[in-house]
């Protein structure tokens, strides 16, 4: 994790969404250091965790933590979004070694995890699906089919992670987490930066989709 | 008689028997026309865009997605998530459409959609197959469902007397010297009445699959005649195809006249599909007044 902060440092020039990639910082750690059953060597096995990053904006932290943990090239970052960059200010998994999609238009990320749970149970595998979806982003409306459809299909080996940075523009009467319980899924919530509690949440047993709410001090 | 919609659902329910890396995903629309105890049969309820969302994840996870629902509910409502869920992601699937242009004009523009093909066509690497008669419909589909590829399937209640070769390109159906007329799916039947009324001495094509588009095919037609003039008639929004046409005869001096679904004017009619037809005149006497005017001299 120490050397996170340097390596995110590495791309500049996307300062709008600077504050959108710092708030997903340490729950991007801890997923790929202690959670993810995924590694470079493993990032085409049917067997794998997935983790899908929905909120594309700001993918400073995640390519900061894919770089640490060998998807790619840490010498890469430096001339990012330039034109022979595979890394853009939204990331493509076809240029991405290790990102599972394509992102930056919000709101699609949650219905294509649902479909790739859905095929990870079809197939048998052992594989895990982890979204991260923003507050904000939980404003389109696909979001709320597929949290629905996630809860009447039981799918059980997903997650979706929401980073609360308090940026909807109306906010959440009664708090997110209520939004996925009230419709059948598992959820927690807990302080985004503290990274025992983000472990903690991302490994606890469920047998139903699982929410994990992590608060984010308000954006600036 | 085996509708097109029918042969659809026989084909993939024989299918995804046999193939394990078939899936279904529907949003109610007929879902009841596969087996639901299928877990590879995915019903999400009244949900486009997290139907075409799912299917990219399935995808995504090695299986091979049919999607299917009414056209204006596969293509235009989720229609950014066909750009980024399928296009974007760079993942296969098979999207059947049932209604056409206007089936069902009883229920009016919500459940209209002549745009569909015009969509598809701004997004790179689509198959598209508008069949004509129901026994076109097993072939395409179990080549698509052998692929890895994009493809939309578009069904329709209306089709041809008679089945043609489907895969190889457009089929010649009728030869003449004075130009081409190019008949996608359930037109050519109307389309050849109409030239043979007005005694037009014209080839006709017909083409079952659009995209890829068959240059050649088109090419060597109208290097067998003495004009190349080229009539393009769609079952759908007008002058869909027209810019390739222009493409395939850039080299030589032409003439295009793009026949289908009229622009101009949103229709507040319901009647029956031969009532717009008339209106968009694409029954055999619009078709005729077009071939008569266009092929003059």
């Amino acid at each position: 994790m120490q050397r996170i902060p340097e390596l995110f440092a590495r791309m500049t020039g996307d300062e709008k969404h600077e504050w959108a990639a710092a708030s997903t910082i340490d729950v991007l750690w801890v997923l790929y250091d202690k959670v993810l059953n995924v590694t470079p060597e493993t990032a085409d096995d049917p067997d794998r965790d997935r983790f899908l990053l929905s909120k594309g904006h700001g993918p400073m932290a995640y390519y900061a933590v894919l770089a640490e943990k060998g998807f790619i090239d840490e010498s890469i970052l430096d001339d990012w979004t330039s034109w022979d960059s595979p890394l853009g200010q939204h990331p493509d998994r076809v240029l991405v070694r290790g990102a599972e999609i394509s992102s930056g238009s919000l709101g699609h990320g949650l219905p294509i995890a649902v479909g790739t749970a859905i095929g990870q149970r079809i197939a048998g595998s052992r594989g895990r699906t982890f979204v991260l979806v923003g507050d904000g982003e939980l404003d389109e409306g696909s979001n709320h089919e597929a949290i629905a459809v996630a809860a009447r299909l039981e799918v059980a080996n997903l997650t979706a992670i929401v980073i609360d940075n308090q940026s909807a523009m109306h906010g959440w009467p009664g708090g997110i987490a209520r939004r996925f319980a009230v419709e059948g899924w598992q959820t927690a919530e807990i302080d985004g930066r503290d990274h025992e509690a983000v472990f903690t949440a991302l490994t606890a047993p469920h047998d139903r989709p699982y929410a994990v709410v992590a608060k984010i001090e308000k954006s600036r | 008689m085996t509708t097109m919609r029918q042969a659809f659902v026989e084909t993939v329910n024989g299918e995804i028997a046999a193939d394990p890396r078939i899936a279904v995903v529907t949003a109610v629309i007929s879902s009841n026309e596969f087996p639901q105890e299928n877990e590879r049969v995915v019903d999400v309820g009244i949900r486009e865009q997290t139907m075409v969302g799912v299917a990219s994840g399935l995808a995504l996870a090695g299986l091979r997605p049919v999607v299917h629902s009414y056209a204006p509910f596969l293509v235009e409502r989720p229609y950014e998530q066909i750009k980024l869920d399928i296009g974007h992601q760079d993942v296969g699937a098979v999207f059947v459409s049932i209604g056409g242009s206007y089936d069902d004009p009883v229920w009016g523009r919500t459940h209209q959609s002549p745009g569909d093909v015009a969509l598809f066509d701004t997004l790179p690497g689509w198959t598209v197959h508008v069949p004509g008669h129901p026994d076109e419909v097993t072939p395409l589909l179990r080549q698509a469902l052998k692929d890895d590829n994009r493809v939309y399937v578009r069904l329709s209640l209306h089709e041809n007397t008679q089945a043609h070769p489907v895969g190889e390109g457009f089929t010649t159906v009728r030869h003449g010297k004075r130009g081409v007329v190019l008949a996608v799916g359930p037109m050519l039947d109307r389309v050849v009445k109409a030239v043979e009324s007005e005694n037009a001495d014209v080839t006709v094509l017909y083409a079952a699959t659009v995209r890829p588009f068959d240059a050649d095919g088109l090419r060597t037609a109208v290097q067998n005649t003495d004009h190349a003039d080229v009539m393009v008639v769609e079952p759908y929004l007008e002058g869909t195809s027209s810019h390739l046409v222009s493409e395939t005869l850039q080299q030589i001096p032409h003439r295009i006249r793009s026949v289908g679904v009229k622009r101009h004017a949103e229709l507040r009619n319901y009647g029956t599909a031969e009532d717009h037809d008339a209106a968009h005149d694409l029954d055999v006497v619009g078709l005729g007044s077009a071939v008569r005017s266009f092929f003059r001299g």
